[in-house]
């Protein structure tokens, strides 16, 4: 039944900008404060008050815009969205209607099926967040909501997408690339759980073959791609239920309940849509000069995307381990740190990938706190390459590496650690094993060529894990074909 | 007539309004004369000039992210008409 079917789905994405204060007033941004403790006459909507914009929230608009390959409007204006809400002070929000500061630009996405697929955004404009509120769960609050306006006023940048999308997995890949751009821009934290990443879902479906969109349902502030995914996935089925069922889809917004994996209708918006916008009479238009343009279009990091390429076509890397590399920009830097520091990519990438990522996991920390810093690493990388201790060694350095922070070099020389590479020594071992085991010499020259593993393993444990592992291979092999 | 009666009540309603019949016509009545200028104004030659979003003629008033000191919360709560956990306590709002 599904497959009639043809899913359409639009993502609207509110980032809020990492700026230090509001986006009309100097009021701080900081997270989880008391409430009401960061407002003032502006956000708290006091007679008189008038706004002044941030700057800086400006910039980091640019900043996306440019990174989601938008046009950036050189006159912008900013307008008033009027409806009543409790935690809208002023009973309009300040927001961009007619003139947004970022027209129409594209993300590109991969599909499963390793095709590409071109998004189209758009718009992106600027707006002020709306307070939070809570609704009061103790003796004193039950049954009321209680207002918080620090949040009230905070800069956000909504990314709007054209319905490109025909799956729950194609939205969270448009969803998980942009949520990866704005963190590597460093113009959102990204942080889906308090709010800084925020997704609204506009779902309709129509059958196969039908050019006009069907009715849509709005899907509101849903806070984990997972959930995202479960939401729209619940909303298809309902739709087409419907329709099959002989019903319509009513324009709606709906929550999704993540307890129950279901969505339910939140109001009626007859009213809601009559937001009356014009113009803002407190703000001067917004003119951005191709000069700014340019400025902030000079300080854009390297993306992800190139970045994947790079690790690919120039240092080699495989597919997958320059996607896991580049998909944090911290990590992505040591990485390249490392490789400019040991030329060696690949072993670089197999290490930070293996050891590095595990501790991190392990100790549930970033890259940005391991104590293994990229010359650390490429120091330890180094006393491998050149055969001073061995790779399983190299194992045990790095554990004390990472305990006291300490180099390669002083850890093998304190425990140690250097490998015997001198031959004179690794061949006494070796007479030494070989005589202390005459029957299994015995079983070895009669065919049982496995036993070469229990010969190695007693002259590398004779050795303390000392002994180069391929030279005792190689002489144990040697020896024993010449004892016979 | 270039408004209706309705169209008045369903913008009162948006604004929060209440408003008697009296009001409702007489209200009708000036919003129809105030339409009936803008018509006059829409016979206005305009072509290639770009609509007026502000009566200054400025743009880009900035401010630097910078904090500055605001209110405290009790400062902030001092004319709410009720308040509890440092918040404005309203009834409560259905999602």
């Amino acid at each position: 039944m599904t497959q009639r079917y043809e899913t359409v789905i639009g993502l609207e994405v509110h980032a809020q900008l990492t700026t230090k204060t509001k986006i009309f007033c100097g009021c701080s941004t900081e997270f989880g404060q008391t409430p009401n403790s960061q407002t003032c006459p502006v956000c708290l909507a006091l007679p008189g008050a008038l706004p002044v914009l941030n700057q800086k929230a400006v910039e980091l608009a640019i900043r996306t815009g440019l990174a989601i390959n938008c046009q950036i409007a050189p006159r912008s204006i900013f307008a008033r969205k009027n409806y009543f809400y409790p935690d809208l002070p002023k009973g309009y929000q300040i927001s961009q209607f007619e003139l947004p500061v970022c027209g129409h630009g594209w993300l590109d996405i991969d599909l499963e099926n390793g095709e590409r697929k071109r998004i189209g955004i758009t718009r992106a404009h600027m707006e002020e967040d709306a307070g939070k509120l809570v609704h009061g769960d103790t003796p004193e609050t039950s049954g009321n909501s209680l207002v918080d306006l620090n949040r009230a006023c905070t800069p956000l940048l909504e990314i709007v997408s054209e319905p490109d999308m025909r799956s729950a997995n194609e939205a969270i890949a448009y969803l998980k690339k942009l949520h990866q751009i704005v963190v590597y821009l460093d113009v959102c934290d990204g942080n889906l759980e308090e709010g800084s990443f925020r997704c609204d879902a506009n779902i309709s479906v129509r059958p196969y073959g039908q050019e006009e969109l069907g009715t849509r349902a709005e899907l509101k502030n849903i806070n984990s791609f997972r959930f995202i995914k479960q939401a729209i996935e619940y909303e298809v089925e309902r739709q087409i239920d419907l329709i099959e069922g002989g019903g319509k889809v009513v324009q709606e917004t709906r929550l999704f309940d993540s307890n129950t994996g279901m969505t339910r209708s939140m109001r009626g918006k007859e009213d809601a849509h009559d937001y009356r916008y014009f113009p803002d009479p407190d703000l001067v238009p917004l003119v951005i000069s191709p000069e700014w343009i340019e400025e902030v279009r000079a300080t854009l990091p390297e993306l992800p995307e190139a970045k994947r390429t790079r690790f690919v076509e120039e240092l080699g890397l495989t597919a997958y381990d320059a996607e896991v590399l580049a998909a944090d920009r911290e990590l992505a830097d040591y990485f390249d740190a490392c490789v400019a520091l040991a030329k060696d990519a690949k072993s670089c990438a197999n290490w930070i990938m293996g050891d590095i990522l595990r501790k991190l996991k392990e100790t549930d920390s970033t890259i940005a706190d391991t104590p293994v810093s990229p010359a650390l690493l490429t120091g330890l990388l180094a006393r491998i390459a050149d055969n001073t201790i061995s790779g399983k060694m190299a194992k045990t350095v790095f554990e004390k590496m990472w305990q006291n922070g300490q180099t390669a070099d002083q850890i093998i020389d304190k425990e140690g650690l250097k490998q015997v590479t001198d031959t004179g020594a690794i061949e006494s071992l070796v007479d030494e094993v070989i005589a202390a085991n005459p029957n299994q010499v015995a079983e070895y020259l009669g065919g049982k060529d496995k036993l070469i593993g229990f010969f190695v393993g007693k002259v590398m444990q004779a050795s303390q894990g000392k002994a180069n592992p391929g030279m005792v291979n190689q002489l144990l092999k040697k020896k024993l074909q010449g004892g016979s | 007539m270039r408004i209706t009666r309705a169209e008045v009540e369903h913008v009162g309603r948006l604004a929060r309004l209440a408003l008697s019949d009296e009001e409702l016509d007489s209200l009708t009545g000036e919003m129809d004369a105030i339409l009936d200028y803008v018509e006059q104004l829409k016979t206005l030659d305009t072509e290639g000039i770009v609509p007026t979003a502000h009566a200054v003629p400025m743009e880009n008033a900035f401010r630097a992210d910078e904090v500055k000191p605001g209110f405290t919360p009790e400062q902030a709560l001092s004319n709410a008409p009720d308040a509890a956990e440092s918040a404005f306590r309203v009834r409560r709002v259905i999602e």
